[in-house]
């Protein structure tokens, strides 16, 4: 039988080694962060503000603190200078928002965490919680764009680092293109959701804090912590082996860490603390609400003359958060005249963060869905329009691409979808009372690093050990970094011993935006590279020439041990001791000086859109994705194929509802906020392209963690388009405006 | 969670004697301070919420043997108010004879939450307005008499555009009580002044001025069956839900159909909404409309517009008047390709 999740490598593909972890996730043996029994631990229970903006004025802990059980309730008023300030991530510091935990009065946003009660059980801690009466004085908020009080600003006014991309002479190119369109779409604020909560366990030993916290960022949240506590780095260790799904979520130091790390301290006693389902919309960060105005211009026959376009993202007072997609949608199709503009909208609301693509979700929904009203007015087939327009140079600053397979993806896609039985016409096609629309769109992703590092043992048994603080979000990472050193070091996969997520292991950057494998994996082969010249292989393929083991024997050593220090390419000098800080910037896709790196792909979708009431449903989608060496087919079918799913969701269901009074997240829960369920997902097929890029790393690998969710939504739209003739341009794309004008 | 005393019910004329000692206690959010304790997939998650703070809990699961079972006879249906959710859904003579009513079933919520819970339960779960179940947000009528509405100006993609009240629009989430509104079921009820038999359109009250109280029921009253009667259009009958996605999802909005057919003339009709209106709620004058008449896309659209006359909606849910009448059409002409 053939194993649609494991599928058989093709060219420059590895073997789909089951997960490393698989045995211990499904036994139940992987201890999460809250799964940790620290002796004698305290709960926390987080009291969330149910304003938006304004201060507090009193609390009246009284009842609270009368409950049998109770221990403590920390508060503005109480917490005293316990916590110090930590750089917001743009401006290269670890946190996720530049608000000081309980540091005042003020009232910054919705569902920020205004106090802490502290108690001997979970079930007291949340009934103190509910008895806490909080007097506020309320000011008007402003909750997202338009709204009143909304203050736009261009980001690279506040963003140094940013750069509007542009080229030629959009405004008179435009003018004078035959065909144009020029469209205006809109993208919802979502949240991650992982089904692992943002649980944190602290302790203290003497001054040694341990931190159980689900982590993208070990280092980060490792220093980041000490400086908040004015300790040495050397003081915390953060352990995080397993992360229930983090998407981005999990990556900065958020505000409850140190709260938690100061209860302990306090109480004297460990402190647990899981946020509930609704308060994780506040605690962590989220994607914001965007909205776009894109106009393209072409030739009669399809050639892209012009293309301009403008973002606007919703951010919070304090920080200029903003994910600036135009540095990507800008660069996909070869073009003369481009111009852009990122504009970022100051809401009272939480500071945004990174979650899946976080740039290109949004930017491509946008470009993607353009590109199709385009060659509907072209009277174009939506693919060769995209063949037309295929680069192997972006057109900003002509560099070349590494590497490009694209229009091979749409090919093999788009064969397998059977695209070439699609009648173009809108509404033209149906069975019985649904309307049958085919919808196609790119996806695309930057392919970036970080420095990394890893030290890798040998043993005379046969085996062999690999260490590096890299984190398993369900990426395969442990897996993948086991096969690089099993396959380098001529041992069996099952005889590599993996050891990840925990600041005593050298550091790895961030697991975020699709780094780590090619990260990790090159330490992994660099330190395995430095065990087989010390043991007189002089090979430089994947698999050693001599028989390290027998030599390590022979020589009667007990291990041989390497710790690598691996740089990408374009990395800035300091790039490793930003690693040790926790600090290490991903370099790479649009932001190199030399060359552009991108991983591509083509998704295709079939929509069924019910002729009278207008449920849309999505039974078949079909995804090809070059991406470089792909480590293990397993994994990366995995990966792919859990973003396309979200895509479907991003495209037809999810939704953070935002009270427009209260500025407030209103749908705070996972019977409101709709994600896709095994219903909405019917087939799904990962199509893996191969393709070879000697240039990105010597191992060849782009990232493939985030690629899977770009496009899909535009493809969606599309579809919807193609069944009913409609466009819908706001996601999520739902019921109420198709029924409507039907 | 308020702690709170729990005590399991010994016999159907005791579990009532809980609620004595309280009677005089004022009615919190108005209800009893005591509430019966039957899947729980409403009441802890409400307790959880600390929306509702019953002071005690009376579990009626020990009452199962009594209450739990389904009888099927010439003149009807009777369900036991303990029996679970998938047990009635999947009951082979309620499939076939009371499709409607194993619809409703089967396509509420999720197989884990449809075998906890029970049909008793079904009828009384609350809304989901999400201002109601967050008890952060101070204005909420149901919650908090007098607090306001925050739905009003809020979100309201959800709430209800027919028998809402200035007070609330809350709408009414429950499947079930739509088939059984259809059906005209009746319900047995025991409570501390004896046993009643009552239709289930009088169970729930619309918000009105009274958003907190929901039901007709006294303090202290059970439900203990279900009656459904036998009826020509029956087993012509079927539930259409309309949502975002395809499963586990409340009903965006939804229709209870049952038909019966003389030839191509409608005998007799019942239309019940769900989705879109604050109580269970059937479209009599629809009904009306459709009998003596054939069925058709003409008739049928013209009875869905009588459905949804007087409906009021606000910013978010102006789409379920068109969404609602399509659901209304398309029920009602799947109904007629059935056999009767
Ligand atoms: C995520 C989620 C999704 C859902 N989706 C749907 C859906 O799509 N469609 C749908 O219809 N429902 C849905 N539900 C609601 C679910 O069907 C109800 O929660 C369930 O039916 C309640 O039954 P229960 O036995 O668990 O009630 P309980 O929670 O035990 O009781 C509910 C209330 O009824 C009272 N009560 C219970 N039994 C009796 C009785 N015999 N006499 C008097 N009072 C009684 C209790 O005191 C309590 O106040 C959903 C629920 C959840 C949590
Ligand atoms: S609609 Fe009803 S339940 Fe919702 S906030 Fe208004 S009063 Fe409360």
């Amino acid at each position: 039988m053939v194993d649609a999740a494991a599928p058989a490598p093709k060219a420059n593909m590895g073997d789909p080694v089951p997960r490393y972890d698989a045995r211990a996730k499904v036994t139940g043996s992987a201890l999460y962060a809250s799964d940790v029994a620290l002796p004698d631990v305290a709960y926390a229970f987080l009291l969330s503000s149910a304003i938006a903006k304004g201060r507090i004025k009193s609390f009246d802990l009284r009842e609270a603190r009368a409950l049998p059980g109770v221990l403590d309730i920390l508060t503005h008023e109480n917490i005293g200078e316990a916590i110090r300030k930590v750089k917001f991530f743009t401006e290269g510091g670890p946190a996720s928002n530049s608000i000081l935990p309980l540091g005042s009065a003020e009232i910054a946003y919705g569902g920020q965490t205004i106090a802490v009660v502290l108690a001997n059980t979970y079930e007291v801690a949340r009934d103190a919680a509910h008895r806490v009466k909080v007097d506020y004085e309320v000011d008007r908020p402003t909750a997202t764009f338009e709204s009143p009080g909304a203050v736009d600003q261009e980001l690279a006014t506040q963003n140094k680092k940013h750069d509007d991309p542009k080229v030629g002479d959009f405004a008179a190119a435009y003018a004078t293109a035959p065909v144009k369109i020029d469209v205006a779409y809109s993208t919802p604020a979502q949240h991650h959701n992982p089904i692992e909560l943002f649980a944190t366990q602290c302790g203290w030993n003497g001054s040694q804090l341990t931190v159980h916290e689900p982590s993208q960022n070990v280092y980060g949240l490792k220093n980041g912590l000490a400086t908040q506590l004015g300790i040495e780095p050397s003081q915390v260790r953060v352990v995080s082996p397993f992360i229930g799904g983090a998407f981005g979520s999990k990556g900065a130091l958020t505000q409850r860490t140190a709260l938690v790390a100061i209860a302990a301290r306090k109480l004297g006693r460990p402190v647990k603390l899981v946020p509930t389902r609704e308060q994780g919309f506040t605690v962590a960060t989220y994607r914001a609400e965007t909205k776009h105005r894109i106009k393209l211009g072409a030739t009669r026959d399809g050639k892209l003359q012009a293309l301009s376009h403008d973002g606007f993202e919703v951010t919070s007072r304090p920080d200029p958060y903003a994910v600036a997609g135009t540095d990507a949608s800008t660069r996909m199709y070869a073009c003369p005249n481009i111009t852009s503009n990122v504009t970022i909208v100051r809401a009272d609301r939480s500071t945004p963060g990174f979650m899946r693509a976080p740039a290109e979700t949004p930017y491509f929904f946008a470009l993607e869905s353009a590109m199709d009203e385009l060659a509907v007015a072209l009277a174009m087939d939506p693919v060769e329009l995209r063949r037309l327009n295929d680069t192997m140079k972006e057109p900003i600053k002509s560099l070349p691409y590494t590497s490009r397979t694209l229009m091979p993806c749409f090919d093999q896609a788009s064969e397998a979808f059977g695209w070439s039985k699609r009648n173009p016409q809108p509404g033209s096609m149906r069975d019985g009372d649904w309307l049958i629309g085919w919808g196609c769109a790119t996806s695309a992703y930057p392919t970036q690093m970080a420095p990394a590092t890893a030290r890798v043992s040998l043993f005379p048994d046969g085996t062999a050990r690999v260490e590096a603080a890299s984190h398993e979000i369900g990426n395969g990472i442990y897996t993948v970094a086991g096969q690089t050193a099993a396959e380098r070091l001529g041992v069996p996969v099952g005889k590599v011993q993996v050891l990840m997520g925990d600041t005593d292991l050298p550091p790895a950057p961030v697991s975020g935006g699709s780094i780590s494998t090619a990260s990790v994996c090159s330490a992994v082969a660099q330190a395995c590279d430095a065990i087989r010249a010390k043991l007189g292989d002089n090979g430089t393929g994947a698999v050693p020439t001599v028989d390290l083991v027998a030599t390590l024997k022979e020589r009667g050593l007990g291990s041989v041990q390497e710790y690598a220090e691996w740089m990408p390419h374009g990395a800035a000098k300091g790039g490793m001791q930003m690693l040790y800080k926790g600090a290490a910037q991903p370099i790479g896709g649009a932001k190199l000086p030399d060359r552009i790196q991108f991983a591509f792909g083509a998704q295709f979708v079939e929509v069924r859109v019910h002729a009278r009431t207008r449920e849309i449903r999505v039974p078949r989608i079909v995804g090809a994705f070059a991406s470089g060496r792909i480590m293990n087919t397993r994994t990366a079918h995995s990966q792919y194929m859990g973003g396309m799913i979200w895509g479907i969701g991003s495209a037809l269901h999810e939704k953070t509802e935002i009270d427009a009074n209260a500025a407030r997240y209103v749908n705070t829960n996972l019977a409101d906020y709709l994600v896709p369920v095994n219903a909405d997902v019917v087939d799904v097929q990962v199509i893996m392209v191969p393709e070879e890029d000697t240039l990105v790393n010597p191992l060849g690998i782009k990232g493939i963690g985030e690629i899977g969710i770009v496009g899909t939504s535009a493809a969606i739209a599309n579809a919807i388009y193609h069944a009913t003739g409609q466009r819908l341009r706001d996601l999520p794309l739902r019921i109420d405006s198709l029924v409507e004008a039907a | 969670m308020r702690p709170f005393l729990y005590d399991r019910a010994a016999s159907t004329e005791s579990a009532p004697r809980a609620f004595d000692g309280l009677k005089e206690a004022s009615l919190i959010q108005g209800r009893a301070p005591a509430e019966y304790l039957a899947g729980g997939t409403t009441l802890l998650d409400l307790m959880k919420l600390d929306v509702m703070q019953p002071a005690r809990v009376v579990d009626i699961t020990p009452l199962e043997p009594q209450h739990g079972s389904i009888a099927i006879s010439d003149a009807g249906l009777r369900l036991g108010a303990l029996v679970k959710m998938s047990t009635a859904a999947d009951h082979p003579a309620v499939i076939k004879t009371y499709p409607v009513l194993a619809q409703s079933l089967t396509l509420a919520a999720s197989a884990q939450l449809r075998n906890m819970a029970t049909l008793g339960g079904n009828l009384l779960q609350r809304t989901r307005c999400n201002y109601f179940r967050d008890t952060s947000w101070s204005a909420c009528n149901k919650r908090n008499p007098g607090s306001g509405c925050a739905a009003l100006d809020g979100l309201n993609r959800q709430h209800a555009i027919l028998g809402a009240s200035q007070d609330c629009i809350a709408t009414y989430p429950g499947d079930f009580a739509q088939a059984l509104m259809a059906l005209d079921a009746t319900l047995d009820i025991a409570g501390p002044s004896g046993s009643r038999t009552i239709p289930i359109a009088t169970l729930h009250k619309p918000p009105g001025s009274t958003p907190h109280i929901e039901t007709t029921l006294a303090p202290g009253e059970l439900i203990t069956a279900l009656s459904i009667p036998a009826g020509p259009w029956t087993r012509r009958s079927l539930y259409l839900k309309i949502r975002d996605r395809q499963s586990y999802e409340f009903a965006l909005a939804s229709a209870a159909i049952a038909l019966h057919l003389d030839g191509d003339t409608v005998k007799d009709v019942r239309i019940a909404l769900g989705g879109v209106a604050s109580v269970p709620w059937r479209a009599r004058d629809a009904e009306a409309s459709l009998i003596g008449k054939p069925l058709n896309e003409a008739t049928a659209t013209a009875a869905a517009r009588m459905a949804f006359v007087g409906s009021a909606p606000r910013t978010h849910n102006a789409y379920k008047v068109t969404l609602g009448q399509k659901t209304v059409v398309r029920a009602l002409l799947q109904a007629a390709t059935l056999e009767g």
